[in-house]
């Protein structure tokens, strides 16, 4: 067998990595988008607390965020239990818990690229927008979020490379078990632990770096994309 | 058609405290700078609320502070273009002008739509994206978004100041066709007395966020209202008909009430119907008809009025046939000419001053 090609558990562990990476994304876009939004535009009690709770997983070590999911959404957890007693839904060892780890921990580099967009947004055109009928909510969706799209694009691939790349909070919440939470960065660390295994990290750590080479070059895409038609007032 | 306005603010040191009310027509805020002419028609618009006031547009109460009643702007339905066009550089043209259209729930027939884009000149640019139209295409645009979202009051805060003179000369003769086509009742807030006199049929005079006279261009226009610079400007307005072409001197003659008017323009065709213009100081007065003169416009006439404007500068109401018309001379030229009221003078024009 060839020293490049990738075994089975291989495999499993790469889509299990773009899988909880793209489902962390996508789960955590809706939020992040409002959130930016409040913290860009928004006055209110407590703003600079919410502030800095979002920015709390930049700071905290990933081992800290990691542990206190599992305090929370662990089976015996406050938040943990009721959701299981209630709707069945568990997230302890599994990989629904691999995605919330890493949403969490890519949550602030996704809403400091949205915010920053949004904060861009002239709001001399929400307001043409307000004078020609749009309710506040129809100036959201037909002017401040088209106008925003390049950086919500850049803050979902910074979501998405923050997931691949997740460690430390996710093998301290779900561990590390093949073919549920191994992903692709528990599963290099798994190699380096054995003795002989630097061939297989070897050709996972291409892996990766292939994968963040591509996220990077489709969102250089996208953005040139959207920004074609956002140019100049 | 009828609004009423009142508000009243203070804004650190600034102390707004205005009121006017209007009835249809085009209604001009003038005022220099800072006067408090783009907060109050920010307040009719919505976009602004005043401590204590009240916005009605025939009966319909938009704002009523001591009811504690604010419609939003958005469900006002009055239109607004503002100083810089604000186009949506994320649609084209066409959905920059649909945009408006779309939310008020009045789908707008087609033939309208073609006759607002025909009467602004923006058939050609419907395609194109709104980066690539120049500075006066965009106001033009703008002005047809207003329009197209079925205002039932177009506000308009110094459209044209944002653009040069020739950008300006280019939308003032669209302005002109809005007031006489469109039908919708017009707040122009403007620092312009040319523009002023040429689309307004009223004047509030705004100075220190208060009103300070209320009426025609004519009337408010004047004296000490005006600053050095506004007094260059002030004029009256004539209208009337293009009655004869002279392509080879390229003069045109225009019929006004009862008297004729040449004026440098063979561009024009007959039965045009045009306004011009007049400044105050471009008009000589003579007592006897003149001889050897190259001003082709010597208009007899009578004086209506006569007004010290204080620094040595008279304003003489002249009227000549049915036609209003003023004159700036100095204090010294009427003290040797011995101008009264009711005297027969002449009203001497140069052409050439009435290039369009």
């Amino acid at each position: 067998m060839d020293w490049w090609v990738l075994s089975e558990q291989e495999w499993v562990a790469i889509r299990l990595s773009l899988k909880v990476a793209v489902v962390a994304m996508i789960a955590s876009l809706p939020l992040g988008i409002f959130v930016a939004y409040m913290l860009a535009r928004g006055r209110f009690w407590g703003k600079s607390v919410l502030n800095g709770i979002v920015h709390l997983p930049l700071i905290l070590p990933p081992v800290v965020i990691g542990f206190l999911l599992l305090i929370t959404f662990g089976r015996r957890g406050a938040v943990g239990s009721f959701l299981y007693d209630w709707f069945g839904i568990s997230f302890s060892f599994r990989w629904t818990g691999a995605a919330l780890a890493c949403a969490i921990m890519g949550f602030p580099l996704m809403v400091r690229a949205i915010r920053l967009s949004i904060e861009g947004v002239d709001r001399k055109l929400e307001e043409a927008a307000e004078t020609l009928g749009a309710s506040p909510i129809w100036v959201f969706a037909t002017v401040t979020l088209p106008l925003a799209l390049p950086g919500i694009i850049a803050g979902m691939i910074l979501s998405f490379a923050k997931a691949m790349g997740e460690f430390g909070a996710t093998i301290t919440f779900v561990s590390n078990i093949p073919g549920e939470t191994q992903t692709l960065s528990a599963a290099i660390y798994t190699f380096t632990q054995v003795p002989g295994g630097d061939v297989g990290a070897m050709r996972l750590t291409i892996v990766a770096i292939v994968i963040s080479f591509a996220a990077l070059l489709a969102s250089e895409a996208m953005a040139r994309l959207v920004t074609r038609g956002n140019t100049a007032p | 058609m009828t609004l009423t306005v009142e508000a009243r603010q203070v804004l650190g040191a600034f102390n707004l405290d205005a009121a006017f009310s209007t009835d249809g027509g085009v209604t001009a805020l003038f005022g220099r700078s800072g006067s408090g002419k783009t907060s109050m028609i920010r307040i009719i618009a919505g976009l602004a609320r005043p401590h204590q006031g009240r916005v009605v547009l025939d009966g319909d109460i938009l704002l009523d502070t001591e009811r504690k009643l604010s419609v939003p702007s958005h469900r006002r339905r009055f239109g607004y273009v503002f100083q810089e066009p604000r186009l949506f550089p994320h649609l084209s043209v066409k959905r920059n002008l649909a945009y408006g259209r779309w939310f008020s729930g009045l789908s707008t027939k087609h033939e309208e739509f073609d006759r607002i884009v025909q009467m602004l000149g923006i058939g050609p640019l419907l395609d194109r994206e709104t980066s690539a139209l120049s500075g006066g295409e965009r106001q033009r645009v703008a002005i047809g978004r207003a329009l197209l979202s079925s205002p039932r009051l177009l506000l308009m805060d110094e459209p044209l100041s944002a653009l040069d003179e020739e950008r300006k000369a280019e939308i003032l003769p669209y302005l002109e066709r809005l007031r006489d086509e469109a039908g919708v009742p017009i707040v122009y807030v403007s620092h312009s007395v040319a523009e002023v006199t040429r689309l307004a049929d009223r004047v509030v005079l705004m100075q220190d966020g208060q009103v300070k006279a209320v009426g025609s261009p004519a009337d408010v226009l004047k004296g000490r209202a005006l600053t050095v610079t506004d007094r260059r400007e002030a004029g009256s307005l004539l209208s009337g008909v293009v009655e004869m072409i002279d392509p080879q001197h390229g003069l045109a003659t225009v019929k006004l009430n009862g008297v004729s008017i040449v004026i440098p323009d063979a561009d024009l065709s007959q039965g045009t119907h045009v306004r011009l213009h007049v400044l105050e100081r471009d008009v000589m007065i003579a007592t006897v008809r003149p001889e050897g003169l190259s001003a082709l416009n010597i208009l007899p006439g009578e004086i209506a009025a006569v007004e010290d404007e204080g620094g040595g500068a008279i304003r003489v109401e002249l009227s000549s046939g049915g036609n209003q018309l003023f004159a700036r001379i100095t204090s010294l030229s009427r003290e040797r000419l011995g101008l009264t009221v009711g005297q027969p003078v002449y009203a001497v024009i140069k052409s050439v001053a009435l290039e369009r």
